[in-house]
Parts: C-alpha cells; structure tokens; sequence
C-alpha cells in the first residue's frame, strides 16, 4: 500500500463542510427562482394559482434536495454513476414504451401522483458517467481513439432514445453537454470535426425521422414568415412580445400579448418572453446576468477542484446549465427553432427543477470536498 | 494501484485550457444573445410595439356542431338548438366588479348569478371569453347592443345547445351533456375542450358515444382591439362537426313498453334482437327530463332527484342489481344438463320442501309438484327440483355456466354506470364474506337466490342467448354512425348471428326452450294466462319471484302476505321471455321493483312489450327508416 495518507489534508469536519457550500451561489439561485416565481405568478393573470405558489413551493423542496446532495462526499457519486445511468436509461425505454402522449411527444412517464421526465434525469447521468470514466483514465489514454468509444456509446444511447420520443431539444442538449466533457477530459480536436462532418452528412436521415410538426418548426425557423398564422405564429408573436417591451418593458402584470394568450406555452418554454414583455431588457439583461453569476461559480468550482472527477463534474454540469439557458432564450428570440427545452428554475415544471437543483448540488458537492482524495478506480 | 496524483498536473493543464476556451465560446454566444435582445427592444422595438398595440391577430376556436342521434326509424332524439348567450371576457378579472353590476342591471342576473359570473371573469385564463347567460331571448339580445359601449368585453355569441325532444321517455339511454369537468380531460388534449361553451357528454350515449359526437374544432384569426373586441375576421378554417348516430332503439316501441311500466312505481323492460344483440327498446321508469340539466340544474332539484327512493337518474335497466330469482332456473337446468349431472329423462320428487341438516329449504307450490322432469319443472318452476339438480351440478359448473351465458359480469354495450352484478363462486365467497361455500349456498343459487344478482339487461342477454341457440351476442346500442346525414342509413338485416357460439348441446337448449314454452303454453305453466292463442304470436317465457326480505317460519306459519308488507320490503316481480316461439328474434326482460309476483305483475307486461315488438318486426325489417327532415 502506498503512502497516500501522509501528503493528504486532514478531513473536513461538518461545520467547515457548511461553511465551504457556496452562499453566494445558492442565493443567485434563489433570486433566479424568485424571478421564476414573478413571472409564474404573472402569466396566471396575477394570481399565485395554478403556478407561481406551486413554483416557489417546489423551489424550496429542490433546495433542501441540492443541499443534502451537496453535503454527500463524491465516492459516492463515483460508486452511483452507473446505477443512476443504467435506471434513466430504463426509464427512457419505458417513456417509450408505455409513457403518455403529451404534445404529440412522449417524454412523461406517470409514478403514482407525480410525473417523470426521464430525459430529465438521463442529462445529468451521462455527465456522472462521463466524469467518472475520464477520472480513471491517463491522459494519453484520453487522447486515444479506441478509449473515446464507450464514452461515445454512453452519450448517444440516451441520445437516439430521447430523438425517437421524439424531442429534439434534450437530444441536443446531451449531445452537447456530453461533448463537452470529452472535449475539456482531453479527446483530440480531430475527432469533434469528424464527428461535425458526420452530423452534417447525417442531416438527411435526421430530417426523414424528424415527426411533421418539427419539421414544420425548422422550416419555420428558416423562415418564419412561411406560415404566419400557422407554425410561424410562435416566434412571430414571441418576438412581438419581446420586441414590444422595450428597453424598461411594460411593467410588471401589464404584458398584454401574453395576457391576451397570444403567447403559447407562456408558462414553460416561453416564460422568458412572458418575463421580458413586462420588464424590457433592463430586465431581460439582470436575468441573463444571474445566469453568468451561475455559470461563472460553475467554472471557478471546476478549476479549484483537486480531483479529476470534480473538475469534469463541475464542468458538465455547467455546460449543461449554459445549453439550458442558451437554447431556450435563444429560442423564443428566433435565434433557434422551437424545441422544448425549459428555462431553469423560472419555467413551471417539476422534473426538471429537480434534475437542475441536483446538479447543482453536485456542483457545490465538488467544491465541499474539493481536496478529497479519490481513488483512481478502473 | 498508482498514487492517485500523478499525471494530474498535466490533466489539469489540459482541462484548465480548455476549459476557458469553452467559456469563451459560452461568452461569445451569450453574447450574441444580448446583442438580440438589443435588436428586437431597442432597434426595432417601435415596429413591434406598432405590431403589440394595433395589430393583435388573435386564435379563437370554433366549437363544433354536436352529433344528432337518431332512433333507428330516423326519429330525433337528440339535437341542436340555436342558443343566444351572452358572452364576456375581462382582462384578468380587472373590472369585473363594475362590469357585473351593469349586466346586473340590465338582465337582473340575481346574486347567485352574480357571483358565478364574478367567479368565472376571475378565474377565466388567457382572457377566454366566459357565458354570461344562455338562450337569450330577443328583448335581452337587443337591450345588451343598446348598452353595448357601457359592456367593455361583453358580446352576443351563437351557439348551440342540446335539445332531448323525447325527454324523459329516452333520459337513461341518451344521457345528457355538462360543463367540461377535470377528469373528462383525461386523455384527451383536444384544445376546444378548454372552451367555456363547449359541453361533454356526462351519462348515457351522450357519454358512451362522446368522442364520436364532439368533433373537431375550427379556428378563426381574428384582429382585436385593447378591450379584446373583435374587429374583423382574417382567416376561417371550418371545423368537422361530430358524428351523428343511429341507435337501435325502436323509439315507438321504447314509448309503449315505458306506457305499460307507468303502472308501476318502479321498474325496468329491455328488448333485444337475439340475432343481432340490438337493443330494440331500454325502459326504466321513472325517468327524469333531461333538459334540467341542459339548462343547468338547481341545488333543489339535484336534491331531489338523489333523494327519491325511486331513484330517477339511475338506469334500472343495466345498473339495478336484483336476484334473479327463478329465471335462473334455466342457467342451473343448462349446468346440470351440460355436466350430465341430470339428463332429459331424470325425475326428481317434490314434497315441498327439501331438507338439509335441520334447515327447511321450501318449494313456492305448499303440496309440492311429485315427480318432475326438466321440462316440466321449469314449466311449473319446481324449487325441489332445482335445489337437487343444484346440489348435482356443483356452485362450480353453475357459475361458469351462468358466466357464459352473461351474469356476473359487464356486457359490452358501453353505457356508464353499467352494473355487472353478482355471480357469487367458492373463492368470491371466501373473500368477501370470510366463510367457505356451504350446501345451502348452492341449493339458493339454484333458484337465483342468496348472494346471486344480476341487471335486467343481464337477464335479457341470457333470455337471447337460450332463444338463438347458445351464440353469445352482445346488447348493441349504435346501428350506424357518419358525419353527413345522407350517409347515416342502418346496416343491412341479417338472420344468422355473427357471435360465437357457446358450444351448448342443441338438444339440451331445446329442452330449457320446451319447459319455457310450457311454461306460457300448457295448463300448467306458471304464466299460462298469458297465452297467446295466434301461432305467430306465440311466446315462451319464464316468470321470477324474488325475495327482497327472509321469510321467516314465523311468518310462513302466521300465513302473513305480501301486500302486508311494507312497499320496500316486497318481493321483486321477473318476467323473461323470447318470441316468436318457433323461430326466435326478440327477447325481453321485465322487472317490477316490488311488484310481488312475477307472473301476475311483470308477465303481463312482458307479454304485451314482446307481442308489439313481434308485430312490428315486419315494419323494422322493411326499411322503416326516413330520411330526416333536417334540424
């Protein structure tokens, strides 16, 4: 056995534990809740029924979640990182299989009372399984075609799963999110071209699986005037919205395009819009300002962490958070073409407030034990 | 295993680069975002302000146009009526207050209305527009237009509502519509349900047939001003109106058989077409009118509808649950004969009664009948007989036999609130009452008696099914349904059946057929006052007793009789029967809550609803049908 111990800093009671979660971050989040909550409670019309009081409810039981996820030492996310794979994948077999038909898309799987998203889960599992695979891995062996394989396996099994339910907006957001742990764990910037050429040369065979309605929905992103009243009746009155609040925005309960239900879906994907109508982008610039306060603890956890699992971990989950952002706002602002993707921790919707303040947890989680010492297993 | 440090350093190095790089990447595109939102709010804000205030283009669906349905003549039974109501919308309940006070005053909405209507403004989402009254009349249309610029938001929609010409006559099988409630939206994310106006079926056919009749939504673009008023119409996509339907009722016959059950308090007659399973006539009285709740029923007399011990909202015919009584004897007959446990030519005494241990088991006839066959004791309806044909046949072979002939379970008509009663088994028993099957069990069930109970419908199904030749049809209540009307004609008349057969010995049908044609036909048939003397006419049947309440010895002794009784405490009256005699097509099921005796009470009614249905026939199989005049 070696002499590990000797160099190693002594353990970390519980009070420097919470004393080393980051305050600062869990407030930014809060306060990103809380605009969730002013939105929510808006798009009702004013009222705290049917969204905003269940928002801020449900944003306090995820907290509690993110802080005892936190507090629990990263072996056990190293020993519970296939588990957790191998159940979503179960789970996204089984939405397939059985799951209820919502939206003309299958993505929610019924338990009881509560409805799961297992796609949800699946983002945050393949960055667990990611980190842990390139924590046991030299760098020369990263570098390796032949080592890069079974990661590849691990993000495109979840992804091909989600493409058939079909949601276009998660596939794309595992994809990227695992891409982006391979490309900071080391793998050879010929293969992410490669791997480029490919999709663009697959693009033919995407567009023949893609369901009518997303087709009609990247046509109309390519030109949303092509069906004004139809497909194109989103972006054009999102942007409508957008456009219409100006740099102060129209104060706060006075949106009339959401009020006056031009906007669908005001309460989930296109909570932004709902949000930036009454503010402006005064408003518009403070929300997106939170979200970099996130993103920047995110990489700041990330590079003070001394193990390798930490570092990949923090940075997966943060990219995943970035993709989040990005691809919704950039969405309901005609940057992209409509796919489901949520706003984290303002949009209504359980799971995936669950599945965000989990990773956070696990984000915090890396910098609580950020010296620990973990075995390099397999 | 390697000190978990080394190598790190030269990992971190390469995660550390990049990393940042993938930060520049997310800065330049968050970037780029901002730069958007520069765009759109401050470059071209002006323009879409422009768009947000003078140009808002808005969806509204167009609920469409309810199925008729029909009687299987082509007579009405449900429709459409024009409906004039006045609509309003608020944004987000703002104003409401004042807005409620002046409809107040013009229409004079009373308090409860009042509150509703507040209630709903409040709650409408997305500005929906919200009824203020319905079926305005043309002095109310005209005086809200008069005061139209003090009514911000309020407008004169036309719409549709449900019409039951027949009302009460046809109340259990059509059903009736309501407001769209929570559960109805399970499964079904069809947006024009949201609609405040839209209704869903909520009972009978209206409710079995409901994602045939509703439809698919229209829409409509239409420009509206600050106030949410329409301006003018941009684009107009038709919805499909919903099926229409022709049911198997015979609405002439329904109308006779519920004249003939006025009689009586309470009680339930079907008639099935044994070849088809169509349901040629549903009647169970009473009834309740249905347009109560098309125009939406008070506190008052939903009240007292529930409290009526009669129970008007309930359909007797598929819901009430009665023991069955000595129309079972066929299922216990068939069970003994199909297990061999008797065979035609088995005699078995009657003194009266049968003992078991130290219980008396009593026959209906004092003297007892002496020695009888299947076909004569289900003429004169031996208890004895059954009790020992019972005992042979086993509680096992007589519960699937009655399971085959349909007891015990739902028919697949499809109405809600269908009962499949009881068909009581060894294992049922042990479950449900803690206790194992006894002897005395088995001797009750033999005459339909104990736990045993079946539904009307039931007891009509297992008529047809003896008078067909064991197929196992199935009560069918649409004939037809299509969207045009000129292509909702019936389907073509077929003699044979097209359900699969039961696989029962012809021969020993034939015998139940025999003791049931005795049982009207020969002097000594427990209905023989119901004998028709015309060949074509002639019926077979089997009458059904049913004790609600024990008798005691006591009783039995003091000689006590039934019209002593208190009315909720009498027996049940059961008359089933099949006709015409020779070559079967209808078959008819009788109950008269209370009624005493099946062969006085329900028998005759039986016999008259089955001889009507018989003389009719000729007319339903020529083609009956008209074409609708429409609306």
């Amino acid at each position: 056995m070696s002499s590990v111990a000797l160099d190693a800093p002594a353990p970390v009671g519980f009070a420097e534990k919470i004393w080393r979660i980051n305050w600062g971050f869990v407030l930014v989040l809060t306060a990103i809740a809380g605009v969730g909550v002013l939105a929510l409670y808006s798009a009702a019309g004013g009222r705290f029924e049917p969204w905003a009081a269940r928002h801020a409810v449900r944003y306090g039981a995820a907290l509690g979640l993110m802080l005892v996820v936190a507090l629990m030492h990263p072996k056990v996310w190293l020993a519970l990182a296939w588990p957790i794979y191998i159940v979503s994948l179960l789970l996204l077999v089984a939405v397939d299989l059985i799951g209820k038909i919502g939206m003309g898309a299958q993505r929610w799987l019924v338990i009881g009372p509560m409805q799961l998203q297992p796609s949800e889960i699946a983002k945050v599992a393949v960055i667990l399984v990611l980190a842990r695979y390139y924590h046991g891995l030299r760098k020369e062996q990263a570098a390796q075609f032949l080592y890069t394989l079974p990661p590849l396996l691990v993000i495109l099994v979840p992804v091909a799963l989600v493409m058939v339910q079909p949601d276009l907006g998660t596939a794309m957001m595992v994809l990227m999110g695992g891409g982006a742990v391979l490309f900071v764990a080391g793998v050879r910037l010929w293969m992410f071209l490669a791997a480029g050429v490919a999709a663009v040369a697959c693009l033919p065979i995407a567009w023949s699986l893609m369901h009518e309605y997303q087709r009609k929905r990247v046509l109309t992103f390519l030109d949303p005037d092509r069906d004004p009243l139809g497909a194109g009746y989103h972006i054009t009155q999102s942007k409508i919205a957008i456009g219409s609040g100006g740099l102060f925005g129209k104060g706060f309960l006075k949106g009339t395009q959401s009020s006056l239900n031009f906007l669908p879906e005001k309460q989930t994907d296109f909570i932004f819009t709902t949000f930036v109508e009454e503010w402006g982008l005064v408003g518009a610039c403070a929300l997106l300002a939170l979200f970099v306060l996130v993103l920047l603890w995110g990489f700041s956890i990330a590079f003070r962490s001394q193990h390798h699992f930490g570092r990949l971990l923090a940075l997966g989950v943060t990219a995943m958070l970035f993709l989040y952002v990005f691809i919704n706002t950039a969405m309901v602002m005609g940057l992209l073409p409509v796919v489901g993707v949520p706003l984290p921790l303002v949009s209504n919707g359980g799971t995936a407030m669950v599945s965000v303040m989990f990773a956070c947890g696990l984000l915090i989680g890396v910098n609580v034990y950020r010296d620990a010492q973990l075995p390099r297993t397999r | 295993m390697k000190p978990f440090r080394k190598g790190d350093g030269e990992r971190s190095g390469l995660f550390t680069r990049r990393a940042l790089l993938l930060a520049g990447v997310q800065g330049v595109l968050l970037s780029a975002l901002a730069g958007r939102l520069y765009q759109l709010q401050v470059l071209e804000t002006q323009r879409f302000s422009t768009l947000a205030e003078e140009n808002r283009i808005n969806l509204r669906l167009l609920p469409p146009s309810r199925g008729l349905i029909f009687d299987r003549t082509g007579q009405p039974l449900a429709v459409n009526r024009n409906n004039f109501r006045a609509m309003a919308t608020s944004d987000r309940g703002r104003g409401a207050d004042v807005l409620v006070e002046r409809l107040d005053q013009i229409l004079g909405l009373g308090a409860t209305e009042r509150n509703r209507l507040l209630r709903d403004l409040r709650r409408s989402r997305n500005a929906q527009p919200v009824v203020v009254r319905e079926n305005l009349g043309w002095e109310e249309v005209a005086r809200l237009e008069f005061n139209a610029p003090d009514l911000p938001g309020v407008f004169i929609d036309l719409g549709q509502s449900r019409d039951y010409p027949e009302g009460e006559l046809m109340s259990h099988i059509i059903g009736y519509t309501g407001r769209v409630a929570d559960e109805d939206l399970a499964g079904r994310d069809d947006p024009v349900l949201q609609l405040a106006t839209m209704r869903f079926g909520k009972k009978g056919v209206e409710r079995s047939l409901e994602d045939d009749l509703r439809g698919r939504a229209g829409a409509v673009q239409v420009e509206v001003n600050a106030v949410g008023r329409v301006v003018r119409e941009l684009d107009r996509t038709e919805g499909q109106p919903g099926s229409n339907a022709l049911l198997t009722i015979d609405l002439d016959l329904q109308r006779f058989a519920a004249e003939k059950m006025k009689e009586h308090q309470s009680g339930s007659v079907v008639v099935l077409d044994v070849v088809t399973g169509d349901v040629i006539a549903m009647a169970s009285t009473p009834g309740f009118d249905p347009s109560t709740f098309a125009r939406g029923i008070t506190q008052g007399e939903w009240r007292e509808l529930l409290d009526n011990p009669e129970r008007p909202l309930h359909n007797k015919a598929i819901a009430g649950v009665y023991p069955p009584g000595s129309t079972y004897k066929m299922v216990t007959a068939l069970a003994a004969l199909e297990s061999k446990a008797i065979d035609p030519w088995t005699r078995l005494p009657c003194l009266g009664f049968l003992e078991l241990g130290n219980i008396k088991f009593h026959c209906w006839l004092k003297g007892g009948h002496g020695s009888t066959n299947v076909v004569e004791a289900i003429a004169s309806s031996c208890d004895c007989f059954f009790y020992e044909a019972a005992r042979r046949a086993g509680v096992d072979r007589i519960s699937d036999m009655a399971v085959r002939l349909g007891f015990g379970r739902m028919s697949e008509l499809g109405l809600p609130g269908e009962s499949a009663g009881n068909q009581p088994t060894r294992a049922w028993k042990q479950e449900k009452v803690g206790k194992p099957w006894q002897h005395g069990d088995t001797f009750n069930l033999g005459i339909g008696q104990g736990y045993m109970t079946s539904t009307p419908l039931q007891l009509a199904i297992m008529t047809a099914r003896i008078a067909n030749g064991g197929y196992e049809v199935q009560p069918n209540l649409l004939l037809a349904k299509a969207t045009p009307r000129e292509e909702l004609t019936p389907p073509p008349a077929r003699a044979k059946p097209t359900a699969p057969s039961l696989r029962l010995n012809p021969q020993h049908l034939a015998l139940i057929r025999d003791g049931m044609k005795d049982v009207v036909n020969t002097g000594h048939g427990t209905a023989n006052h119901l004998r028709q003397r015309d060949p074509a006419l002639m019926f077979a049947g089997k009458t059904g007793t049913a004790q609600v309440k024990r008798i005691t010895e006591r009783e039995r002794d003091m000689g006590i009789t039934q019209d002593q009784l208190p009315w909720h405490l009498r027996h049940h009256a059961l008359f089933v029967c099949f006709g015409p005699v020779d070559n079967p097509r209808y078959a008819c099921a009788v109950i008269v809550e209370h009624g005493q005796g099946g062969g006085k009470t329900a028998g005759p009614i039986g016999r008259d609803v089955l001889v009507e249905t018989i003389k009719r026939d000729p007319s339903r199989r020529n083609d009956r049908f008209r074409k609708m005049a429409s609306r």
